[in-house]
């Protein structure tokens, strides 16, 4: 990090100040301009009603893939408020003044994926194991399906900030996004689904998957911010 | 780190173009000067090569003591490209410490493509760029320490006034929210919603953002759009008191501000000696 040294007397606190104010302004607009939560949740619910519907009342079949069924949903749930990430600080202009002050963009990228994360991954992960019920989720799976997703949707949220990033310019960026962000979701959601599966043919590796999980979330909360942020200024150029 | 070290490893010519270091090396009383003296080669690709050298700023001063009292913005031979097309090329120009440089010419000369250069939104394709007599941190991009209005005012439609500039002040670390109220007169707007104001409106707000924050530079892409004559007034009042306190103003602007002390720089005069 040498490049806080020269600002290190006050650039700490300022960036401080900087990405409380960010996360309090995202936060703040996400409340007023509505949909955004209640868009999502409703998505879920959709997605996890329609299920049983088309395939069939099928108590046994339901309760085997119910973590898989619930993690997709909040994959596609997730996605679907990523494209705005950034584009209206893009338009708006925002996004410039933010590149030219002394906070690097790396922090506001960090702020507005936790923006992102608290109005839709979080909110999701814990209305996933209720909604569980509808697709006879085990009930033994419920707290380590919840503690799964809290921790995946953090990855995810992260990851869906890169792809807004990279086609904040775009004017249909939406389903481009989706394009480039579900392969990346793929880790999270093999080690999210067997997190939460609990025991299988015998043999529980859900503790195992569990910190492979945080291990990426890790990863993500590292790698992503920086290209984010360079995909970011290198479409400010 | 010992400067020689700073410089060894500087005139390698190893760091990325916007690297922070260069503010680190400017901070110790280095200046950074970019340069490109390759020409363009076959692919396109330009190499930028920099290198430092030792200014007359003193130590003692503090590594964050603003002495802009003789700072100087010079752009020598200065080239710019956008989109595959060269925008302006050989555009040579001075802005002084409580002078304010006036672009004029016509659309499309170039004038916001010269501020985005002087913000460091973009690099030049040639010629360099630099900072001069100043004790700035600075990178010789500027960044921080400028103050950019550019065609959109960077406002959130369903915040508040206040909100809006209470954000900005968050944002920079500290700002004055009822002095940028007062100066663009948007005191009794303070609780509307930024949607409800007219786009006169709407821009004072986004030139509010002036006086919230102190900083040397401001670059201004045509600020008066939208302003009726009370607010240019107000606009240039608070232009005014930034050259008197020494700052640096470079303003894209039709009409004639009533700003003491101005220089001029036209873009249409550059493309005749250019033919």
């Amino acid at each position: 990090m040498y490049w806080i040294l020269p600002h290190l007397p006050n650039g700490l606190s300022e960036m401080k100040s900087a990405f409380t104010s960010v996360i309090a302004r995202d936060f703040t607009l996400a409340i007023r301009q509505g949909g955004s939560i209640g868009t999502a949740i409703g998505f879920f619910l959709t997605v996890i009603v329609l299920l049983p519907l088309g395939l069939g009342p099928d108590q046994q079949l339901l309760q085997r893939i119910a973590p898989g069924a619930l993690w997709i949903a909040l994959l596609l749930s997730v996605l679907l408020s990523a494209d705005r990430l950034y584009q209206t600080d893009h338009d708006d202009g925002s996004l410039e003044i933010m590149a030219l002050s002394s906070t690097p963009l790396e922090i506001v990228v960090l702020a507005k994926a936790s923006v992102h994360w608290i109005t839709s991954g979080l909110p999701l992960a814990i209305a996933a194991p209720v909604f569980g019920f509808l697709l006879n989720l085990d009930t033994a799976l419920i707290v380590p399906l919840g503690i799964a997703m809290v921790t995946g949707s953090v990855a995810l949220s992260l990851l869906a900030s890169l792809g807004a990033a990279i086609t904040v310019g775009l004017r249909q960026g939406g389903l481009l996004v989706s394009l480039l962000v579900l392969p990346l979701y793929v880790p999270v959601m093999i080690f999210g689904v067997l997190a939460s599966s609990g025991a299988q043919s015998g043999i529980d590796n859900s503790g195992t998957a569990l910190i492979i999980l945080v291990a990426i979330v890790l990863a993500a909360l590292v790698v992503t911010p920086f290209a984010s942020a360079a995909a970011l200024r290198s479409y400010m150029r | 780190m010992p400067l020689s070290a700073i410089r060894a490893t500087n005139i390698d010519g190893k760091l990325p173009a916007r690297d922070k270091e260069a503010g680190f090396a400017e901070s110790y009383g280095i200046r950074q000067k970019y340069t490109e003296n390759k020409p363009h080669n076959a692919t396109g690709l330009r190499e930028p090569f920099l290198w430092y050298q030792l200014s007359n700023t003193t130590f003692n001063q503090g590594l964050f003591a603003l002495n802009t009292a003789r700072m100087r913005i010079v752009g020598q031979q200065l080239a710019c490209e956008r989109g595959g097309r060269m925008v302006f090329a050989g555009l040579d120009f001075t802005a002084r410490a409580g002078r304010m440089l006036v672009l004029r010419g016509p659309n499309g000369a170039g004038k916001t493509s010269l501020l985005r250069l002087i913000a460091g939104l973009a690099e030049p394709a040639g010629g360099t760029l630099a900072i001069e007599e100043t004790s700035l941190p600075a990178d010789a991009l500027l960044g921080e320490h400028v103050h950019f209005i550019a065609h959109q005012d960077a406002i959130k439609l369903h915040l508040s006034v206040v909100e809006n500039l209470s954000f900005w002040s968050g944002f920079f670390g500290g700002g004055d929210v009822p002095g940028a109220m007062t100066a663009m007169n948007l005191s009794a707007l303070a609780e509307f919603q930024a949607q409800r104001l007219s786009a006169g409106q709407k821009r004072r707000l986004g030139l509010a953002r002036l006086a919230l924050v102190d900083k040397p530079v401001w670059l201004l892409d045509e600020p008066t759009v939208g302003l009726d004559t009370a607010s240019q007034k107000l606009l240039a009042d608070m232009m005014t008191r930034h050259l008197d306190g020494g700052g640096i103003i470079i303003a894209s602007t039709h009409i004639d501000l009533p700003v003491k002390s101005s220089d001029v720089l036209d873009f249409a005069t550059l493309a005749e000696r250019a033919e």
